[in-house]
């Protein structure tokens, strides 16, 4: 697949010099058989960029593309055939992303011949999506989470996860191969007589992986939960105007590395799996681990929980998140990620819109914003590129 | 493709690892061209391939003796066993001259997904080995993937109450590796397994 030419002159403008958190910015972008795009051509710099349009227009279908270029699988988790174009067998997204001094060339796609996802690197084909993350980050907000704090535990830990692994690059593999082995328990506990010393081979490997994850996702909960406090950051970021939010996890292997080291957590853990074989086996479940967990978010300023706020607040609740979550990375990593908007702004009043828009121009973050409304988007006239996106097809304002 | 006969084998040799349409299609094709020099004598080694070769009673190594040459030696140590997955794995460690006791196949993996479980395996020959053989030390040397590492702690499990020193190997750095290629997996179980450097 083709990659653009790379133009090195551009790393001498404003807004991509390297510093401690450069933004990345997609500065080039191709789709060819995306979604309802058959051909796009896009070139944008590090300031937000906003698109609007009707519904369907394939204002989501670029902040998807977007999010492929980073390791995972998209805003949509979609499978390779649903991104193919109807009546194509395969599709591409290539860009040129500038991240810290370089420009680096990367493709995504998928051949009609196989069902891998090919992702190319400078044009040399890579086996691990986590390459990716050495020079690509993005996080996002979508109305599909809109509704977050009101879903499932199950949701709010696919969220959590999604945050832990942009910066722990082993938390993927971690959950991957703790799933595999909760299934593994299932099935084993569903035999007449299962073999015990299987049983715990199986739980002594649930406890490894189980303690590993709840700790990654501890350490990350405590250190967002210090960005969206206040806590001094390590460069001179804007204060969220969001309002605060204080995050805790809730579930019995949380607790106990509150109060016990891992090891010590792992060990209790084991036995807690074990005592649990015979109610597991009846109900078909594991009734101990970080499966269990849930994420607790709490308003900080009228001390509620975000389940009892209204929409409007926990949209701003969730909001100040992502935003801290993008503040996080780039104090980890020295990159600010790309954040995707999607629908966000249409749900938030006059003074948080404008709120919104002074402190994404303040953070540096390229920022991808969709709307139907162009208006809304009014007060970012000349600090923002403007797309009007038409049957996927993109008109520069 | 002009055959039935053609297409017929090169739809078999396709079935094998490491080989596609593309490369069985030239693989019939050398050995159409090389039917003297290659293709015979390539059927007649298969012939006494498959006529002699057998699965070792007591470890599942592959030989044309049972017990295999490895089993039946004197030379090697008695007392230490490396269990691993497959033969190509044995193979490996006997290509690295580096081990000089006795092996145990296992031939799979444990997987309650794939309905493998220790009765597939020859868990239980291998601990009738252990406890009849006086074996001092077991080498389990299997695979660091979810079901490689729940088979280790199952053997490990089960060696738990018999006087017998159970180890694994090492997971890290390849020997001429550079830290910059590795993924993360193996620089965080290289870091786990750090070693005092003495002088």
């Amino acid at each position: 697949m083709a990659t653009f030419a790379v133009n090195r002159a551009d790393l001498t403008q404003p807004g991509i010099q390297a510093n401690r958190s450069s933004p990345i910015a997609i500065r080039q972008m191709r789709l060819r058989d995306f979604r309802n795009y058959r051909r796009l051509d896009i070139e944008t710099d590090s300031r937000p960029i906003i698109l609007t349009g009707d519904n369907g227009a394939g204002k989501t279908n670029l902040l998807e593309a977007i999010s492929l270029l980073a390791p995972g699988r998209g805003i949509r988790r979609a499978s390779l055939s649903e991104l193919t174009r109807e009546g194509g067998h395969t599709w591409a997204v290539t860009a040129t992303i500038a991240s810290g001094k370089e420009l680096v060339g990367v493709t995504t796609g998928r051949r009609s011949d196989s069902e891998r996802r090919l992702i190319e690197i400078e044009g040399v084909a890579t086996r691990s999506q986590s390459e990716l993350a050495a020079f690509m980050g993005a996080t996002w907000l979508t109305p599909a989470q809109d509704r977050l704090f009101m879903d499932s535990p199950a949701a709010r830990r696919r969220f959590l996860d999604r945050l832990v692994l942009a910066i722990d690059n082993g938390h993927a593999r971690r959950v991957a191969s703790y799933e595999r082995t909760l299934r593994e328990r299932v099935l084993l506990l569903r035999q007449a007589r299962p073999d015990p010393h299987w049983l715990r081979a199986i739980e002594q490997r649930l406890a490894e992986e189980g303690i590993a994850i709840a700790a990654a996702r501890r350490e990350l909960v405590q250190a967002l939960d210090g960005v969206l406090a206040g806590a001094p950051s390590g460069d001179s970021a804007p204060m969220s105007p969001f309002p605060a939010a204080h995050l805790a996890l809730e579930g019995g292997v949380d607790a106990m590395l509150e109060s016990m080291p891992a090891v010590r957590a792992e060990a209790l853990l084991i036995e807690q799996l074990a005592d649990a074989r015979q109610a597991d086996s009846l109900q078909g479940g594991t009734s101990h681990g970080p499966h269990r967990s849930d994420l607790r978010v709490i308003d900080a300023e009228s001390g509620r929980e975000a389940t009892a706020c209204s929409t409007g607040r926990q949209k701003s609740l969730l909001l100040g998140i992502v935003l801290a979550e993008a503040r996080l990375r780039a104090d980890r990593q020295g990159q600010l990620p790309i954040i995707l908007l999607d629908e966000v702004v249409a749900h938030l009043d006059e003074r948080r819109r404008i709120q919104l828009f002074d402190y994404l121009v303040a953070l540096g973050a390229q920022t991808w914003l969709t709307g139907t409304d162009e208006p809304n988007f009014a007060p970012l006239k000349g600090a923002a590129q403007f797309f009007h996106v038409q049957d996927a097809v993109l008109i520069r304002r | 493709m002009s055959t039935a006969e053609i297409d017929q084998l090169a739809r078999l040799l396709a079935k094998l690892p490491g080989l596609g349409a593309r490369s069985s299609r030239r693989a019939v094709l050398a050995l159409l061209k090389r039917r003297e020099t290659l293709g015979e004598p390539l059927v007649r080694a298969l012939r006494e391939a498959f006529d002699k070769v057998r699965a070792c009673g007591v470890c599942g190594n592959l030989d044309s003796i049972d017990p295999c040459g490895i089993c039946a030696s004197q030379r090697r140590d008695r007392q230490t066993i490396l269990v691993c997955e497959e033969v190509e794995d044995l193979w490996a460690m006997e290509r690295a001259q580096s081990y000089g006791g006795l092996y145990h196949v296992l031939g799979g993996k444990l997987s309650a997904i794939d309905a493998v479980g220790p009765e597939d395996l020859g868990i239980d020959r291998l601990m009738a080995r252990i406890q009849a053989d006086d074996v001092k030390e077991v080498i389990l040397a299997l695979g660091a993937t979810v079901d490689g590492q729940t088979t280790a702690h199952y053997i490990a499990e089960r060696l738990a109450g018999l006087a017998v020193n159970v180890s694994r190997l090492g997971h890290g750095v390849p020997v001429g590796g550079e830290l910059n290629y590795l993924d993360e997996g193996t620089l965080q179980a290289a870091l786990r397994a750090r070693q005092k450097l003495t002088l």
